[in-house]
């Protein structure tokens, strides 16, 4: 009942028990749109994770792809890392974010774009140019398939995120907030039953005790009402000298 | 949460990974020379722990790296953190090399999501 379990500490009114009704309501209604937003959420989570295993399996392929590519390139031009490693200067290959809205989450998207030239325009130039320049491509397409790979990844990780706070809240109104509420309603309903009860047994013994004087003052005044009386038919006191004389006694 | 400015001007891809896997990538032209300052590393046999484990704590602090692409084998030296690394920021994408098969088991996003789904 009333006593069991943690309530608001408030002063039990009918103004309060209102309130209190207001904010159950309140909690109920953000209990079940959160709710629905974890929904929500979880069901994109879950295509999320079905196409990061999906391109995971593909970035497999198509880095094995790209492999053997640069295989083809070693090959014919020989050894070009070195090469690359020293001529490279600005990014040509860049991403950049967009966003997604996902029920009130924004979701981050990379999108890649080439920005500047070709660093490596020198590159193969004595041999294997085509070998090179096809293995560019190939190396291109990989890491587009990466950086797709990496915007579902980080979706993921922001979903998760977010899935798990919205879970924490809707077990904290449901088993916490929602609970609390309805033990101060219990209490202030309770108390306000007591006062109730109190105000009764107070207005009951009020109206005892103004019967009870009614009644005394009926009896005083009958009593009163009793000595005139007697005072009027009998108003001389009883003489016994006077009444019943005794008869002589004779000897 | 991940705010805007969190990500807006995040626009480079970095990569640790074995020479011929960094090669590839660089010649996709995704590599950044900014004075001494290379978003690339070059892992072999002879790299030291230390030295990766700089580099990556190094990439995942700078604000300009969207996605950091390590290799697998060298990803599993590094575990602890990589599994640390919780952020979205910038994204940490395990790539297959040349000489190591890719591994499902070993991925740390994908141990998360079977975590998740409790498989």
């Amino acid at each position: 009942m009333s006593g069991t379990g943690p309530r608001i500490n408030i002063f039990p009114t009918r103004m309060a028990l209102t309130t209190m009704k207001t904010k159950l309501k309140g909690a109920q209604t953000g209990h079940s749109l959160l709710k629905r937003k974890s929904e929500a959420l979880t069901k994109r989570f879950r295509t999320i994770v079905q196409k990061i295993e999906e391109a995971k399996q593909k970035m497999g392929k198509v880095m094995q792809v790209a492999s053997f590519s640069l295989a083809e390139v070693t090959y014919i031009a020989g050894d070009i890392s070195y090469q690359v490693q020293e001529s490279v200067k600005s990014a040509q290959f860049r991403v950049r974010t967009k966003q997604e809205n996902v029920s009130g989450v924004m979701l981050p998207t990379f999108e890649s774009y080439l920005e500047g030239g070709n660093a490596f325009e020198l590159t193969g130039l004595g041999r294997g140019g085509q070998q090179v320049q096809k293995c560019k491509e190939t190396y291109i397409k990989a890491v587009e398939t990466l950086v797709e790979l990496a915007s579902l990844q980080t979706a993921f990780v922001i979903l998760d995120e977010v899935i798990k706070v919205t879970n924490r809240r809707v077990n904290a109104i449901e088993h916490v907030i929602i609970p609390r509420i309805e033990n101060t309603i219990k209490y202030i309903i309770s108390e306000l039953d007591e006062q109730d009860r109190e105000e009764f047994f107070r207005l009951k013994k009020v109206q005892g005790k103004k019967k009870k004087d009614q009644q005394a003052a009926e009896k005083e005044r009958q009593l009163k009402d009793a000595q005139d009386g007697t005072q009027n038919y009998d108003p001389q006191p009883a003489d016994l000298l006077e009444r019943n004389e005794d008869t002589d006694v004779i000897f | 949460m991940a705010q805007l400015s969190s990500y807006k001007d995040r626009n480079f891809i970095a990569v640790i990974g074995d020479e011929d896997s960094v090669t590839g990538l660089l010649l996709a032209g995704i590599g950044h020379v900014n004075g001494p300052k290379k978003n690339f590393l070059v892992v072999d046999s002879k790299t030291p722990l230390s030295k990766i484990e700089n580099t990556f704590i190094e990439f995942t602090k700078k604000n300009d790296i969207a996605i950091i692409l390590i290799n697998q084998h060298i990803a599993n030296d590094i575990r602890p953190l990589l599994d640390d690394h919780d952020q979205a920021f910038p994204t940490v994408l395990e790539i297959p090399s040349k000489d190591h098969p890719y591994d499902p088991e070993k991925d740390s996003v994908l141990k998360r999501v079977q975590r998740l789904f409790g498989e």
